[in-house]
């Protein structure tokens, strides 16, 4: 008997626990908005390919300054390689305001432990761990951050180079690449740099990342001829200045067979 | 204190009849009992100082720290209890990445100061707590240039250009304000926090105790850190050497 006269002639919600007859915990939920959840299922704003490479005095980084929206080249100006702490770079694939989440999530992180004064700080290996349990924790619960994402660092004399992506995947490599570049310049990469890793000048290896920033503008049609390069070393994290790339479309005259053409 | 036990003076929720609040100012015995600690703010940056009294020798040298890190650009200080410091300084840090999560900037001292003396004036009012032994200074260097700023027991909190708390602080601010501190180099604060902190420790009551000096500012990048070592010796020696002369 509901003894509440406003309630008479009205429809009931027997789900709704009116009295607070249950224990908070095992209260029936009455959340209209429950059903209507929605996760992340695609990217929106996005960056396309990230390079890296270790070389004689570190780990070279390179990725490009577009932020697509869809086909659309939206931004031209969004710098995808972040630095973390004095000893550390990450590149970013994939979507930009969760790279941005992802940033703050670390200035955090960092201050946290500057402010311990400890006289520790987090080298690389330990933002990528942060960083793959974060993407996996994400995962799991099917809300995913959608990157994929690379860490290069230098600290103690040695270099660190790792992948981490929006499934919580790891690996390591002497050479490693993200998105397109995965497919079109990490064979390019490898043929250059594995094997050769102590050796490689940091001139050699400015040119092995620009020849694959190159490949990468010629083909994958979500990127720009507009990039940066970050060297971290023993020196600590250099972020280069915007830069173009010098391509040359004389041979596209000659071809036949796409678009609008008389002949 | 005549008013000593005239009751009135078992509980922060309870006035005298003169309308004073006397477990507050017990609160601020605490802080006159403890070493003392300086803060400078000078041309461009800010310097922090401690006398940390070391009460047993079997102490591991630099523990117990009573200078803290809030965030990259807080540093602070505190006189008085020592614990009641570290959970000050854990409530400040909280603040401030509160502040940063809200407004993703770093925050600016001012409001860290108002929340902590929000914090501390909330333990003015309730017969279950009491309130904070200790009196804490905040120093920062931000876009707006350096900010240094008091936090006492009762929860008001001033700005100051020098500031002084603790057993030797009436020392400490005559020599202070003798100081032209708006055109002291970090360094120069440096050497004239040294010299006041050697100046002011009493020999007589307390033997050992143990300098503790950070700064903010360009030569730390704006970053509140430690003073560097070769820097902290060279100020040590020189107050020691003045304090001899002075003598």
């Amino acid at each position: 008997m509901d003894h509440f006269p406003t309630n008479w002639g009205r429809p009931r919600n027997d789900a709704f626990d009116a009295y607070g007859t249950y224990p908070i915990h095992q209260r029936p939920k009455n959340d209209s908005f429950t059903a209507g959840v929605q996760r992340t299922q695609q990217p929106i704003v996005t960056g396309t390919s990230v390079l890296a490479i270790k070389y004689k005095d570190g780990v070279m980084m390179a990725a490009d300054n577009l932020a697509s929206y869809g086909s659309l080249a939206r931004f031209k100006d969004i710098q995808r390689l972040h630095p973390v702490g004095n000893n550390t770079v990450i590149g970013a694939g994939g979507d930009m305001s969760d790279f941005q989440y992802l940033q703050t999530l670390l200035d955090e992180l960092i201050i946290d432990e500057f402010t311990a004064q400890d006289g520790h700080t987090l080298g690389p290996a330990e933002i990528h761990e942060y960083l793959s349990q974060v993407m996996y924790a994400r995962r799991t619960k099917m809300n995913p951050l959608w990157n994929s994402l690379l860490v290069g660092g230098f600290k103690d004399g040695k270099r660190f180079l790792s992948y981490v992506d929006l499934l919580g995947t790891t690996y390591s490599a002497s050479t490693l690449a993200t998105g397109f570049g995965g497919h079109l310049a990490q064979p390019l990469l490898r043929a250059a740099v594995e094997g050769n890793e102590d050796t490689l000048t940091e001139e050699q290896a400015l040119a092995i990342i620009e020849n694959g920033m190159k490949v990468l503008f010629y083909r994958d049609a979500r990127s720009l001829n507009k990039y940066q390069i970050a060297t971290i070393t023993a020196e600590g994290v250099k972020i280069t200045e915007s830069k173009h790339i010098e391509t040359s479309w004389s041979f596209a005259e000659g071809i036949r067979g796409y678009g609008a053409q008389t002949q | 204190m005549t008013s000593i036990g005239t009751g009135y003076d078992l509980s922060a929720s309870t006035y005298s009849p003169d309308g004073r609040i006397f477990q507050v100012e017990y609160a601020n015995k605490a802080v006159e009992n403890s070493g003392t600690a300086i803060g400078l703010k000078v041309k461009d940056g800010i310097v922090l100082a401690v006398e940390k009294l070391v009460h047993s020798k079997l102490l591991v040298p630099e523990a117990n720290r009573r200078i803290q890190t809030v965030d990259r650009h807080i540093g602070l200080a505190t006189a008085g209890l020592l614990a009641d410091g570290r959970h000050l300084s854990n409530r400040a840090r909280d603040e401030a990445s509160n502040y940063r999560e809200t407004y993703n900037s770093p925050p600016p001292l001012k409001n860290i100061a108002d929340r902590l003396g929000l914090y501390v004036q909330a333990y003015t009012l309730y017969s279950s707590v009491r309130p904070f032994g200790i009196s804490t200074i905040l120093g920062t260097v931000d876009q707006d240039g350096p900010g240094l700023f008091v936090v006492e027991p009762s929860g008001v909190f001033f700005g100051y250009n020098g500031a002084a708390v603790g057993k030797g602080r009436q020392l400490a601010k005559t020599e202070l304000e003798k100081l032209k501190l708006p055109e002291l180099s970090m360094r120069e604060a440096v050497m004239e926090a040294a010299r006041i902190i050697y100046l002011v420790h009493d020999d007589a009551k307390e033997k050992e105790f143990e300098l503790e000096m950070s700064w903010i500012g360009p030569e730390s990048n704006n970053q509140h850190v430690h003073i560097p070592k070769d820097l902290f010796q060279e100020a040590e020696a020189a107050a020691k050497a003045a304090l001899e002369n002075f003598e």
